[in-house]
Order: structure tokens, then C-alpha cells, then sequence
């Protein structure tokens, strides 16, 4: 393997999810015509924008916080070689091992070799993003390894086959019905008699997934943190699947960001407030497990930690959009996104849907490969302000739209636009001249493409007798 | 005091009156208004659109145009955003354009702002006898961060019934070129948003930017529902008789 | 080249403009600050936890559990009341833990803001598994081990043991993000709060 210093490396094309079949419009129309899906987000959304909010007007600190938990990225950020390097040591001397990965291939291959060690053929998961970016999954079952997802929703989206499309609640766009029906034709052994009602629907699951933890040796994990002071690692869940899998196999191997890396045991006092509030809208989420290494007598007594790229350090090399790379995911922006709560998270083509998906995904494919992504945002602000880590979205889309390749035709109307602009007569005849409702016919119907999107909707105002400019000169 | 007028594009070819209201309200309240002729465009929607290259020569004039004067004022928080937040970025190459970007967007206002922080006026002796409601665009809201201040411009204003907006704080659907490249989702966000202000029972829908007004104007009409777009100068213009 | 020189080169690369390392604002709340009882007591509540602050300890799990519990090898022993099977964990199988009516620890640290108690696998907490596959957890905490705030509960925690940190029963947002109690871990969680005396 070899790379040229300063070149950035994208995560590889043909491997993972983090690239759409179709642009972000054509699968935004498909998504509005969803009548259930549209319901489905729109209540889900609402629901957690309230209880987040609650809880976080609870805290009299909660932009102190904020403050901090920005600062502490950027510092990491400037600190990556010193604080990875760290957190090696600190796994190693307490009896973990530590595996890089540049790209998805590469820690495809290296949990896949460890699973096939122990001989395994199945392996339990923990809900985690980096794991299913690199389409780990694919990867296990061409190897003949079954994975199982553990979390509610996760396995909501793998007995449907279907896709994950929201950070926190991959099921976001499935209501209680729905989720009946998945269950009832595809989990092994359910009770016929089965209801929508959540309790019983999760029971469901407890019932399903009880006889898998208990008999299961190899445990598949992502993390939220990573201390390099300590080598102690940090998963944050809900329902005890986590508490499971990295408890009861004999073997854990946990995928992670280079980026999640924390520098000190104390920095958790920070995300450990911002992230739960931010997140699910608890006070805090019901369980988070810590390990450091191997604890002999207690949980697995092999782990391996892979360390993964896959265009981290791309995303890294740019000095605007390297604040993506902050993000803890939580998925507030998506919770508060007036685009993300109309199309949902399968219009974005990515696992990282939402704002966050936005500027993320087409940084770690690079942007030509998710060109639309950085347009897929009205840049009204939202995410910005509920971001708890303040990553400024609509800055790094602004910058992403920038370098992304544009239309030869958009581009020369662009240039003509800014060349009349920047010439104040051209402009004023411009303004006479086009008299936009000529071109419009009869209050903007029928405008030539692309401008046909506006009109099909809306209607032009009628256009004024006299300009603003030609009223002043005649006072 | 002497305010110079930053019309914007939109304002001068397509909302005149938005600006003429600018001009008659600031001279009713005493005030010079002055109208430098060279400004065109602040080059928003070709930043926000990824030309920042062609955006240039418009920044660049735009800092010309107006870093003579002490206070510039415009009928746009989006406009008014742009100035404050990206010309200096567009201008990071010169950096010399980019300290006077920044002086310049420091005497830089939107409309609400000039009156309440700058020219401490809440009661600008209007009449404006109908039911209105007051969407907080998004610029205004988080970019700017103009608070409740049109909303207490418009409390003083006589005869105006004004009703809350719900779910007021989500975006209209508009965001410049994100209504043309992605009309049918703005076309959904701007579905949700009519439903809102129908909701209220209004017959005039106000805000601070033409833009976004045109964007919900555009779908009231074409809906046939009746209610009127007006931009808050307009109604901070009226007077009695 | 190994890929940890491959990545770590990619990263000084990616550096090489020498980001600003800022200084970390410390301005938020980390205490000391006195920790209200009533507080954790209406958190534990509010995320659908038992609470028990009367009477002696044993009355208490007398009250809550018949049958059989798990215990690690360090609970104190005077905890328990007379009539209940008890199971010390001296390496016990998982099915036999699973198997019990309950299990009986006692913690680490509570934190009175969110409504949390952090285990940390002492003699008296014992094995992360215990507490996770019995359906029933009652938990002993004393009154001088409730935090007021997170940043006081991860200042008196030692990294480098096992650490749960468990804020009512077990939960999912996942169906139509509401909370419902109850997936794998325990479904009920009880909390007995005494004062560190009247054992």
C-alpha cells in the first residue's frame, strides 16, 4: 500500500454505503410521495424535537457545554497522531489489540479474518455506524458469516431488507403497523398473535434475540469514544443489546473512527451531557458500557479494536469541512431538518442521512460522487443551532457547493448573471429589458427548465410598472 | 442621520415597493436617505449557489459602493446575512477586501435592526388596519439573530391585529436556488408553511425578506386563497389617511 | 509501510496548515455541588425506577423479590433477608444467572441530575453479567454516593474497571420514538437509598 502525502484518499467506490444509486432530488420526489413514510417522519420528529428540547432547557450550562464539546473536537482534531497513537498504547498494555484500517476493504478484511479465527459462523451486533458505512455486513455474509443486529432497529431494517435511514433510529420511517408485519413474516418463532402495541413489539424482540446473545461467541461493536488517556473505550444505548454483546462473547471487535477519539477520561463529562439530550432527549440514555481492554473474569476476553479511515483523513485535509468530523451522532440536526423531515433518510443515498449526511458523505467519497448532497439543504440554519457540538452545517455546505461540478449551461448563466451584475447599466437594461414575466407568460406558468420547478408550484408576482431604481431617479 | 439604501436585486427589479416603503418610512422618521446608483447584486445567490468565483466582482463592487457611507440599511435579512457572513470569506484571497468587507458589514443592517439597536425607535407611528401574522425568516432568525424586534415593531402598529404563526420558526422551503434544484421538496415545506398561515385566519402574511415572501406569495396565489404577501416596511410605511 | 504509518502520514498531511489548537472552555458546571436526594429520587421515578428509601435493607428486597437472587461475592451478606435462595456469583453460568428472580448489587456513584447509578464490577457490584440477564435489578445505594452533576461522577470513577452506567430500566426509543421500558436488560429496577447507616 502506498499513498502520495497531501494527496487526499476517499473512501473507495464499490465497497459500503455511502453512495446513492440516484441524486438527491430525483430520490426526494419519490420519497414526498409517500404518504406513510411523510407521516411516519413527521411525527417521529416532532415528537423528539419536543422531548429534546425539554430536557435541554433543564440544563443552565447547555452553551457552556456546547463551547466545550466544540473545543475538544478541534483540539482532537489538531492532536489526532498524538491521541491515536496513545490510544494504542493504552488498549495494548491492558490486554486489547489494535488493527488500522485505511479504507472499508481493509477493516472488511480484518474483522472478517478475526471472526473466521475463532470459527465462528455468526456473530451479534451493536448498532454502529462506522460498520455499516463500510457495508461490514455484506462483507461477513460472502465470507459465510451470519450477522445479527441487535438493536431494535436495526433489526426492524435487517428482517424488513431494508435500509437504515436515520442515524439514532434507523426505523424512523416505519410506524408500529408496519413493524407488526415485519415481524410477523420474518422473525423466526414470533407469536402469531402478535399486536402493534410497543411494549409487545419489543418483547418480541427480547424473546427473538434472547437464545442469540446467550449462545453467540463473536461480538461485533462501533463506539462513541475512545479515551486516549486511559485506552477506554465507550458505547452509549438504550435497550441492553450493547450491554450484551460486549459482555457476554468471547470475543469483541469494535469498529471505530478515527475521529471518535477523546483525549482524557474527564472530556466525558462533556459528551456525556451533550450527547443523550441531544440524542434520544433523555437526561441521560438508559445504559452506557465502559471497557478498558480485557478484564480478566469478566466479559470478552480477546478484544480487538480496529481503528478506520475511510476518507476521515480527506475530510481532515479541509480546512472549512473538517468541522464534519466533529460530530458525536446524535442525529439532532436530522430531528430538526425541515428537508430531512419531508424526504427521510433514503433520499440521501448514505448512511449518514440529514444535514450531517450532507456535508459528510460527499467529503468522505469526494464531492463529485454525492454532488447533489451539498444542494440537498435550504441553508435555513436549523442544524447549525441544534448542533451540540456547534459544527456550522450550512458554512461547510456552502463551501462543499463551491467545489462541487456544476452544469455547463448552469454555469455559463451563472457567469452571465454575475458579468451583467457587475456592470450597473447592463443591469438596468436587464432589468427593463427581461421583464421576467415576458419570458414567464402569464404570472410565471410555463417557465422554460430548470426554472419550470419554481413555476409548477408557484406563481411570479406580476411584474412592477417601474423599478425601484427608475422611481428614484424620477422623485 | 444619512442611511444609505442597499435595495437589493430582488427588491429593485421585482418588489419596488418594499424599497420605496424603506426610503418613506426613514424619511418620515427624519432621516437621509441616499441611494448610491453603482450597487447591483450582493452575490448571494451565486455564493449560495457554488460560484463564489463569479461572486467576487460583485463583492467587490459592493464594498466599493458602500464604504462611504456610515450606516447602510436594507429591506432583507438574507441580503443583509450575505454581507455580514460571507463577503469577507469570498474575499479571503485579497485579504485586503476582506478587512474592508468586514468594516462594511459592520454598518451593515437589516431593516428591524436599524430601527430598534440603532435608531431606538418601536413606534414608528403606523396604521395598518388588518390581521396579519409574521413569518421570522431564517436569515433574520439565525443568521442575523433580529429576535423578536420586527414582531415589536409590529405590536405598535395601530389597527394591526397580529396573530401568532405556528411552527413559525421552520423554513419556508424557499433558500434561493434550493426552490429551482429541489422544487418538490421546497414545494412540501412550502405546503406545511401555507397550511400554518391559512391556520392563523391572516389576510396578510409579512416578513423582512422579498425573497421568501415571493416564495410564499407565489404559492398563496396560485393557490387562490386569498391572502396578500407584504413586506414588513410596507406596513411600517402605512399611515393613517 | 503499515496502514497505521499510512494513516497517521495522511493525517500530518492533512494537518499541515497547523489548525489553531484552541483552549477548552471549563466554564460549565463541575462542582462540587450538594446533591439533592429528592432530585435522583424524582429522576429514578420520572424513567419509570422503583425507589424505596424506608425501613432496613432486607425489609426492602423482602418486598421486592421472593425466590431466588444473584449476588456478587462482596455484598454485604446482613443485605438480605431471610427466606430468599441466594446465588453468589462464583463464576456462574449464564443460564443460571438468567434463570434467577432477580439480582442484588450494590454501586459505585448515583448521579442526582439524570437519574443514574454507575456500576463499577467492585467485590459488591460484582460481574457487568449479573446485573444485565436476571429481569429483576435491585440496587443499594448510599446516600454518600449520589454526585449532584456527570462531571462529579466521572471525577470519583476509575476508568480502568468495567463501568455501567444505568439510568432506568431498560429502554428503546425505536418504535415511532417513543420510550418504552423494557427490551433486554432488566425490566424492573428497583433502588433502595439509605443513608449508610441502618444497614
Amino acid at each position: 500500500m502506498s499513498t502520495f502525502l497531501g494527496m487526499p484518499v476517499r473512501a473507495p467506490r464499490g465497497v459500503g454505503h455511502l453512495r446513492g444509486d440516484q441524486s438527491f432530488p430525483a430520490a426526494a420526489k419519490e420519497a414526498l410521495g409517500n404518504s406513510q413514510l411523510r407521516r411516519n417522519l413527521q411525527h417521529a420528529t416532532t415528537t423528539i424535537r419536543g422531548k429534546s428540547g425539554r430536557v435541554i432547557a433543564e440544563l443552565p450550562d447547555w452553551q457552556e457545554l456546547r463551547s466545550a464539546g466544540s473545543a475538544l473536537k478541534a483540539y482532537t482534531m489538531a492532536n489526532l497522531p498524538l491521541l491515536l497513537t496513545q490510544l494504542e498504547e493504552k488498549v495494548t498494555a491492558a490486554g486489547g489489540v489494535v488493527h488500522w484500517a485505511a479504507d472499508a476493504n481493509e477493516a472488511n478484511q480484518i474483522v472478517t479474518d478475526l471472526v473466521a479465527r475463532t470459527g465462528e459462523k455468526r456473530v451479534i451486533k451493536v448498532k454502529s455506524m462506522a460498520t455499516q458505512e463500510i457495508g461490514l455486513n455484506e462483507a461477513l455474509e460472502a465470507a459465510g458469516i451470519a450477522p445479527v443486529e441487535t438493536d431494535l432497529a436495526e433489526l426492524i431494517v435487517q428482517l424488513g431488507e431494508d435500509k437504515p435511514s436515520h442515524i439514532l433510529v434507523p426505523a424512523i420511517h416505519r410506524n408500529r403497523a408496519e413493524i407488526r408485519e415485519i415481524f410477523l413474516r420474518a422473525m423466526p418463532g414470533v407469536d402469531p398473535k402478535l399486536t402493534d402495541d410497543p411494549p409487545v413489539l419489543a418483547g418480541a424482540a427480547r424473546r427473538y434475540l434472547r437464545e442469540i446473545f446467550m449462545r453467540t461467541k463473536v461480538a461485533v461493536s462501533g463506539a462513541n469514544f475512545g479515551i486516549a488517556e486511559t485506552g477506554t473505550l465507550a458505547v452509549v444505548e438504550s435497550e441492553g443489546n450493547g450491554r450484551m454483546c460486549l459482555t457476554l462473547p468471547d470475543t469483541l471487535i469494535t469498529v471505530m473512527g478515527i475521529e471518535k477519539v477523546v483525549p482524557a477520561w474527564a472530556d466525558l463529562e462533556v459528551f456525556l451531557q451533550l450527547l443523550p439530550r441531544a440524542s434520544t432527549g433523555e437526561r441521560m440514555n438508559p445504559y452506557t458500557s465502559m471497557w478498558t481492554g480485557v478484564t480478566p473474569g469478566d466479559g470478552p476476553q480477546n478484544f480487538h479494536l480496529v481503528l478506520l479511515d475511510n476518507g476521515r483523513t480527506a475530510v481532515l485535509a479541509d480546512e472549512v469541512g473538517r468541522q464534519a468530523l466533529h460530530c458525536i451522532r446524535c442525529s439532532a440536526c436530522l430531528n430538526v431538518c425541515p428537508v430531512y423531515e419531508r424526504t427521510g433518510g433514503h433520499a440521501y443515498g448514505s448512511v449518514y442521512p440529514g444535514p450531517i449526511g450532507a456535508v459528510l458523505s460527499p467529503q468522505l467519497t469526494g464531492v463529485e460522487d454525492n454532488a447533489s448532497l451539498p444542494y440537498a439543504s435550504s441553508l435555513c440554519g436549523a442544524c447549525f443551532d441544534a448542533c451540540p457540538v456547534k459544527i456550522d452545517i450550512p458554512s461547510i455546505l456552502v463551501h462543499l457547493r463551491n467545489q462541487a461540478p456544476h452544469a455547463r449551461t448552469e454555469a455559463a448563466v451563472m457567469a452571465a448573471a454575475a458579468y451583467t451584475m457587475d456592470h450597473p447599466r447592463l443591469y438596468a437594461s436587464a432589468q427593463r429589458a427581461a421583464k421576467l414575466a415576458r419570458i414567464a407568460g402569464r404570472r410565471g406558468r410555463g417557465l422554460p427548465p430548470p426554472l419550470n420547478g419554481w413555476s409548477a408550484s408557484r406563481d411570479l408576482p406580476s411584474p412592477p410598472d417601474e423599478t425601484f431604481r427608475d422611481w428614484w431617479r424620477g422623485r | 442621520m444619512r442611511i444609505a439604501l442597499f435595495v437589493t436585486c430582488l427588491a429593485d427589479t421585482m418588489f419596488p415597493a418594499a424599497a420605496k416603503a424603506t426610503v418613506l418610512l426613514l424619511e418620515r422618521l427624519g432621516h437621509e436617505v441616499v441611494f448610491p446608483q453603482e450597487q447591483t447584486c450582493c452575490g448571494q445567490m451565486h455564493i449560495n449557489t457554488g460560484y463564489q468565483k463569479d461572486a467576487l466582482p460583485l463583492v467587490r463592487r459592493h464594498v466599493r459602493t458602500f464604504e462611504p457611507y456610515d450606516v447602510v440599511v436594507a429591506p432583507s435579512g438574507s441580503c443583509v446575512g450575505a454581507v455580514r457572513h460571507q463577503h469577507a470569506m469570498v474575499a479571503a484571497g485579497d485579504p485586503g477586501l476582506a478587512a474592508r468587507a468586514t468594516e462594511v458589514a459592520a454598518r451593515t443592517y437589516e431593516l428591524s435592526e436599524l430601527l430598534v439597536d440603532v435608531l431606538g425607535v418601536e413606534d414608528v407611528g403606523a396604521y395598518y388596519p388588518h390581521r396579519v401574522t409574521y413569518h421570522p425568516t431564517c436569515h433574520s432568525l439565525r443568521v442575523l439573530r433580529v429576535g423578536d424586534k420586527p414582531l415589536r415593531l409590529l405590536q405598535h402598529v395601530r389597527g394591526l391585529d397580529l396573530v401568532e404563526l405556528p411552527a413559525a420558526e421552520q423554513c419556508c422551503g424557499f433558500g434561493g436556488t434550493f426552490s429551482v434544484k429541489n422544487a418538490d421538496t421546497s414545494t412540501a415545506m412550502l405546503a406545511d408553511k401555507m397550511r400554518h398561515v391559512l391556520d392563523t385566519g391572516a389576510d396578510v402574511c409579512t416578513a423582512g425578506d422579498a425573497s421568501c415572501l415571493m416564495h410564499i406569495g407565489g404559492g398563496l396565489s396560485r393557490l387562490r386563497t386569498g391572502v396578500r404577501t407584504v413586506h414588513l416596511a410596507e406596513i411600517l410605511a402605512s399611515t393613517e389617511a | 509501510m503499515s496502514s497505521k504509518d499510512v494513516i497517521l502520514d495522511r493525517i500530518r498531511a492533512a494537518l499541515a496548515d497547523g489548525p489553531s489548537v484552541p483552549e477548552i472552555p471549563r466554564d460549565y458546571r463541575r462542582g462540587p455541588a450538594e446533591a439533592d436526594l429528592d432530585l435522583l429520587v424524582d429522576r429514578l421515578v420520572d424513567y419509570k425506577a422503583v425507589v424505596h428509601r424506608a425501613g432496613t435493607i432486607p425489609d426492602a428486597i423482602a418486598t421486592i423479590v421472593s425466590g431466588s437472587v444473584v449476588v456478587p461475592p462482596g455484598l454485604p451478606r446482613e443485605w438480605l433477608p431471610v427466606g430468599l435462595e441466594v446465588l453468589v456469583d462464583d463464576g456462574l453460568s449464564p443460564e443460571r444467572i438468567a434463570a434467577a428472580d432477580g439480582v442484588v448489587t450494590a454501586a459505585a456513584v448515583a448521579v442526582a441530575e439524570t437519574g443514574t447509578i454507575v456500576l463499577d464490577a467492585s467485590p459488591d457490584q460484582g460481574r457487568r453479567i449479573i446485573s444485565l440477564l436476571p429481569d429483576l435489578h435491585i440496587c443499594v445505594l448510599r446516600a454518600d454516593q449520589v454526585v449532584a452533576s456527570v462531571p462529579e461522577a466521572v471525577a470519583r470513577l476509575d476508568p480502568t474497571r468495567p463501568l455501567t452506567w444505568i439510568s432506568g430500566p431498560s429502554a428503546t426509543s425505536d418504535i415511532e420514538l417513543n420510550r418504552v421500558e423494557g427490551v433486554h436488560g432488566p425490566r424492573n429496577l428497583h433502588v433502595i437509598l439509605t443513608d449508610g447507616e441502618n444497614h
